[in-house]
């Protein structure tokens, strides 16, 4: 990959009505990251870690924002919602716990493994919660 | 196995035809998306009776070899859509997952 003096930077809103297109902004920045010539294994922890926190978004949050910047030492992904925020970290963490409720279960989400698939995917994760107010991810992968 | 030896070895319905004759490396059956999403390794052949959009994005960014729907499944009108926009080849069969997966490995896959 070239030497990139300025990071490059995406910015996507997040829809939170649509959720059969849910996804969306993770399949553009997967095509993005292609084209800059990243590793596929770089770019496919990318795509696990920012297409399960854009489904959160739009499962628990009514949508939010994603913003990815690349440079050339890491991609950071930071996703902000203003949700209803997570209650408990601890137990949303655990791998098969979900509030998903059943429509959304029958598309196939609600595994249970949104935010332990961040985490795995991830080098570097941080969230930012408070109830009521909204949730911030900050994730990075270094390259 | 390539895809055009699957198309020989079992007949499926061609959902969405594939735009390349890529090698299937690897099986994984399985229909929660978050699952599907870590365990579909690249070249995959993904076994699913998911039919929804969804199942084509995490295709997408697990770079699957192509989607199988079991039990024969079809896609949802804009399902259909988004595998022939993102080049997905999809296609169905009849038999059940177990069915499907049994003659894979009798190929050797």
């Amino acid at each position: 990959m070239k030497a990139m003096s300025e990071p490059i930077r995406f910015h996507f809103d997040v829809d939170g009505e649509d959720f059969s297109s849910a996804g969306g902004a993770s399949v553009i920045v997967k095509k993005k990251l292609r084209q800059l010539g990243l590793s596929p294994e770089i770019i496919r922890k990318v795509s696990i870690a920012m297409y399960e926190g854009e489904i959160n978004m739009v499962i628990h949050a009514n949508g939010g924002t994603a913003d990815i910047s690349v440079d050339d030492r890491e991609i950071t992904i930071v996703l902000a919602d203003r949700g209803p925020g997570i209650p408990d970290i601890g137990l949303a963490m655990q791998e098969g716990y979900s509030t998903a409720k059943e429509n959304i279960r029958t598309l196939g989400f609600g595994a249970g493994m949104g935010l332990p698939n961040m985490k795995k995917y991830s080098d570097e994760m941080q969230i930012e919660t408070e109830i009521g107010v909204g949730t911030t991810v900050t994730m990075k992968i270094r390259l | 196995m390539k895809l055009s030896d699957l198309e020989k070895a079992l007949s499926p319905a061609v959902i969405a035809a594939r735009e390349e004759d890529r090698e299937i490396l690897g099986v994984y059956a399985g229909d929660l998306l978050s699952r599907a999403m870590s365990h579909v390794r690249e070249g995959d052949l993904w076994i699913t009776i998911m039919n929804n959009r969804n199942v084509l994005a995490v295709a997408g960014l697990a770079d699957a070899a192509a989607v199988l729907l079991a039990e024969g499944v079809t896609l949802l009108p804009d399902a259909l859509e988004a595998a022939r926009d993102n080049g997905i080849a999809v296609y169905s069969t009849d038999k059940t997952v177990y069915e499907v997966c049994s003659l894979l490995a009798g190929y050797g896959v």
